[in-house]
C-alpha cells in the first residue's frame, strides 16, 4: 500500500509512524513502515533490484540449462574452444550443439563449453547455496540463542544453560571456519548438499549471539511478563512473541551471511572441493579460467564480476535493512 | 482451612526473598492477605515495599524465592499446581493488568490477534468465534470503531486506549480475580478516572474481586473497600477504607495521608516523610519505620511490632496501639 506523504516534517518526529498513521487515519504495519524507509535508500534499492534480477536469472537459467539442449552447460564443442565473448559459433558444429543465434554471449572455455550457459547454471548454485546455508545457520542460531537467552539462568548441574550454550558458541567461533569447512568437505562425498549443510553449521554463531542479546532484553519487557500473566505457554511466548521481536538484527546479519556463504562456496569450488565438474558453479568456472588468464581473460573476469556483484548486492541490502530498522540511524540519515 | 475455602484468595505468612550476591534479601516479610469473592482490596505502599512482588507471587511469576508461607486460591494451594495447571489459572481465573500499558502489548502483533490468542488458548474458541468475542470485548471496554481498531498495532493506540485493551485481555476469560498493578500510574489524571470507572463497572458486571496495587491514596479512597498499607515488606495497617482514612492508626499511614495535597488549603506546605525507606538488605531488628517515626519509643528499636487490633477489622502494627486508649493525636 503506498501512502502519499510529502517531504515531511513527519519524518523528523520521534514517532514517525505513529504521527503519520494518526494524521492520516491509516493503519501502517511495521513492515510497511520498514519498506517506506528502505525505499529511500538508493544503494539498498539498487542492491534489491540486482538481487531480484539474480533470482529471475537463476530460476530461468535453471530451467533453460535443464530442459533446452542448446543451453547445455556440459556440451563440449572442441572446434569452438576459447572463443571470446560474442563470437559466432563455427558452422561445422552439429545442429543440436549450436548455441542460440549462433553466438556465445560470454565466449567459450577450453573445452568449447558455452560460458553463458555455465554462468546461468552457476547462478542457481550460488543462490541456492547462499539461501539454504543461511536458512540452516538461522535455524541453529535462533534456537541456540533463544534457548540461551530465555532459559539462560536455569542450572544444568554446576553451570547455567547460558554459559553452556554460549561457551560452546565461543568454541565454534574459535575454529578458523574456512579450514574447518575445507576439512569436512574433503572427508565427505562431494555434493552440493553437503556444502550447504557444512556452511550452515559453521556460520550460526553470530546469529546465536544476536538472538541471545535480543532475548535478554526482551525477557524483561512488560509484554513478555504480560504474556506470562495471561497464561501463555513458554513455547508460544518464545516463538510468537519474542522471536518476531528479535528478528530485526538477525535479518540484517542473515542477508550479509548469504553473501558470505556465496563467497565460501565459490572459494571451495575454486579450490576444487566444491561441486564436482562438469556441474558448473561460478567458483569452478573461475578456477578453470585461471590457466588461461592471459589468453582468455573473460573466463575469470565474468564469474569474478558476477560474484562481486552479488556479494555487493547482498551487503547493500543488508545495510539498507539495518538502517531502516534502526530508528537512531534513520534519523541521522534523514 | 475452613476460612481459606470461603475466601477467594488467601495469603498466609508470605515471605519472598531475592538472591543478591548470593545472600537472600527479603522483599516480602510475612504478610497475610485475604480477598473474598467480589471484594476490592487495595494494597498501598511506596515503590519497593514489596506490593508488586506480592502480586507476582500470586501469579507464581516472581523472580524471587517464596521462602515461607502459602497462597490459596479458591481453597487450593497454588504451590501444589503443576505448571500447566497454573497456566490455566493465569489469564483464565486470575487476570492481571500492569503499570505500563505502553509496553505491555507486543508491538509486532495486531491488537485483535493478541486478544484472540488468549481466547483460543483458554476457551478453545475457533478463530472466528474468538474474533467475534474480541470485538465484543473491545466494545465493552469502550474502544470506538472496534472493527477498525482490531486490525491495528499497539503503536497506533494511546496510553489510555492500550490500558483498555489490556483490560479487555485480562477479563477475556471472566476471571474471578483481577490484579491491577498500578493500572493508572502511567496515565493522565483524566484518563485515570476513566480507567478506574471502567474497572469498577467491569468488576460489578463480572462479579470479579480486584486486588488493586497502587501508591495513589486518592484512587484507593474512591475505589476500594478494604486497604492494606505495606511498608518494607510488611503490612503495617489494614482495615476498611473508611477506618484507615478516618482513623489512621500507624504513624506511617498518618504520614502518608498528611503528605496528600489538600485542594482546599493550597497554601499549606506538603508534609514529606523524613528519611528514607531502609534497604531490604539492612533492615533494623525492630520496627522498619522506627527511624523515620516521630512517635518512636523504646520497644520500637528491639522488637518488631505485631498487628494490634484497633477496632473491629482494623489493625495496625505499632506498639502505640498495644493496649487500647493511648491514641496518637490526629
Amino acid at each position: 500500500m503506498s501512502i502519499p506523504i510529502g517531504p515531511s516534517p513527519v519524518l523528523e518526529s520521534p514517532f514517525p509512524a505513529h504521527a503519520d498513521a494518526e494524521a492520516l487515519g491509516i493503519a501502517e504495519t511495521p513492515a510497511q513502515q520498514l519498506w517506506r524507509t528502505f525505499r529511500k535508500d538508493r544503494l539498498a534499492m539498487l542492491g534489491l533490484y540486482l538481487l531480484l534480477a539474480l533470482v529471475v536469472v537463476a530460476l530461468l537459467g535453471n530451467l533453460l540449462t535443464d530442459f533446452w539442449v542448446v543451453f547445455d552447460p556440459k556440451a563440449v564443442r572442441l572446434p569452438d574452444k576459447l572463443l571470446p565473448p560474442l563470437s559466432a559459433a563455427s558452422r561445422a558444429l552439429a545442429k543440436d550443439l549450436q548455441p542460440p543465434f549462433h553466438r556465445y554471449p560470454f565466449g567459450t572455455d577450453e573445452l568449447g563449453r558455452n560460458v553463458f550457459a555455465r554462468m546461468l547454471q552457476g547462478s542457481f548454485v550460488s543462490l541456492s547455496v547462499g539461501v539454504v546455508a543461511v536458512s540452516i545457520s538461522l535455524a541453529i542460531g535462533v534456537t541456540v540463542g533463544g534457548l540461551a537467552g530465555f532459559y539462560g539462568q536455569r542450572k544444568l548441574g554446576p553451570i547455567s544453560v547460558d554459559s553452556l550454550l554460549m561457551r560452546f558458541t565461543d568454541v565454534m567461533l574459535c575454529f578458523p571456519t574456512f579450514f574447518l569447512i575445507l576439512t569436512v568437505v574433503a572427508l565427505l562425498p562431494p555434493s552440493i548438499y553437503n556444502i550447504m549443510i557444512v556452511i550452515g553449521i559453521t556460520s550460526w554463531m553470530s546469529t546465536a549471539r544476536f538472538v541471545r542479546a535480543e532475548f535478554l532484553a526482551l525477557r524483561e519487557q512488560d509484554f513478555v511478563t504480560a504474556a506470562k500473566a495471561l497464561g501463555l505457554p513458554e513455547w508460544r511466548i518464545i516463538f510468537r512473541h519474542m522471536i518476531p521481536n528479535a528478528m530485526a538484527p538477525v535479518l540484517v546479519s542473515a542477508t550479509i551471511n548469504v553473501a558470505h556463504a556465496i563467497l565460501t562456496e565459490s572459494a571451495l569450488s575454486f579450490l576444487g572441493f566444491g561441486v564436482r565438474p562438469p556441474y558448473a558453479t561460478w567458483g569452478n568456472i573461475l578456477a578453470d579460467g585461471r590457466s588461461y588468464i592471459f589468453d582468455a581473460p573473460w573466463l575469470f573476469l565474468i564469474p569474478g564480476a558476477a560474484i562481486l556483484t552479488v556479494v555487493l548486492a547482498f551487503n547493500l541490502v543488508g545495510e539498507g535493512l539495518r538502517d531502516a530498522m534502526n530508528p537512531k540511524l534513520r534519523k541521522r540519515a534523514g | 482451612m475452613a476460612s481459606e475455602s470461603q475466601k477467594l484468595l488467601s495469603i498466609r505468612n508470605l515471605h519472598v526473598d531475592f538472591a543478591t550476591d548470593g545472600r537472600p534479601v527479603p522483599a516480602v516479610r510475612g504478610i497475610d492477605l485475604e480477598i473474598a469473592a467480589g471484594e476490592t482490596v487495595a494494597l498501598v505502599g511506596e515503590s519497593g515495599c514489596g506490593k508488586s512482588v506480592t502480586a507476582m507471587s500470586v501469579m507464581r511469576l516472581t523472580e524471587g524465592r517464596i521462602a515461607a508461607g502459602s497462597i490459596h486460591f479458591q481453597g487450593r494451594d497454588l504451590a501444589s499446581f503443576a505448571d500447566a495447571e497454573m497456566r490455566t489459572i493465569r489469564g483464565g481465573q486470575i487476570g492481571m493488568i500492569f503499570q505500563e500499558p505502553m509496553t505491555s502489548l507486543n508491538p509486532v502483533l495486531t491488537i485483535g490477534r493478541q486478544i484472540e490468542e488468549v481466547l483460543v488458548l483458554h476457551q478453545r474458541l475457533s478463530a472466528r468465534a474468538a474474533r467475534a468475542q474480541a470485538l465484543g470485548l473491545l466494545q465493552r471496554v469502550g474502544i470506538p470503531a472496534p472493527e477498525r481498531r482490531i486490525l491495528q498495532y499497539p503503536h497506533e493506540f494511546s496510553g489510555g486506549m492500550k490500558q483498555r485493551v489490556m483490560l479487555a485481555m485480562a477479563i477475556a476469560c471472566r476471571p474471578r480475580l483481577l490484579i491491577a498493578d498500578e493500572p493508572t500510574t502511567a496515565l493522565d489524571v483524566t484518563i485515570q478516572a476513566q480507567i478506574m470507572e471502567l474497572l469498577r463497572s467491569l468488576k460489578e458486571e463480572f462479579g470479579m474481586a480486584v486486588l488493586l496495587i497502587t501508591h495513589d491514596l486518592g484512587v484507593v479512597a474512591h475505589f476500594a473497600e478494604r486497604v492494606l498499607v505495606m511498608y518494607a515488606g510488611k503490612i503495617v495497617e489494614q482495615g476498611s477504607v473508611r477506618d484507615v482514612f478516618k482513623r489512621a492508626s500507624h504513624p506511617y499511614t498518618q504520614a502518608l495521608l498528611a503528605a496528600l495535597p489538600d485542594p482546599l488549603k493550597p497554601a499549606r506546605r506538603l508534609e514529606a516523610i523524613p528519611g528514607r525507606v531502609p534497604s531490604p538488605s539492612m533492615l533494623p531488628p525492630g520496627c522498619a519505620f522506627c527511624a523515620r517515626c516521630a512517635h518512636a519509643f523504646e520497644p520500637c528499636i528491639g522488637r518488631q511490632p505485631p498487628l494490634f487490633e484497633v477496632a473491629e477489622g482494623h489493625r495496625a502494627a505499632c506498639f502505640l496501639r498495644d493496649g487500647e486508649g493511648r491514641g496518637v493525636e490526629g
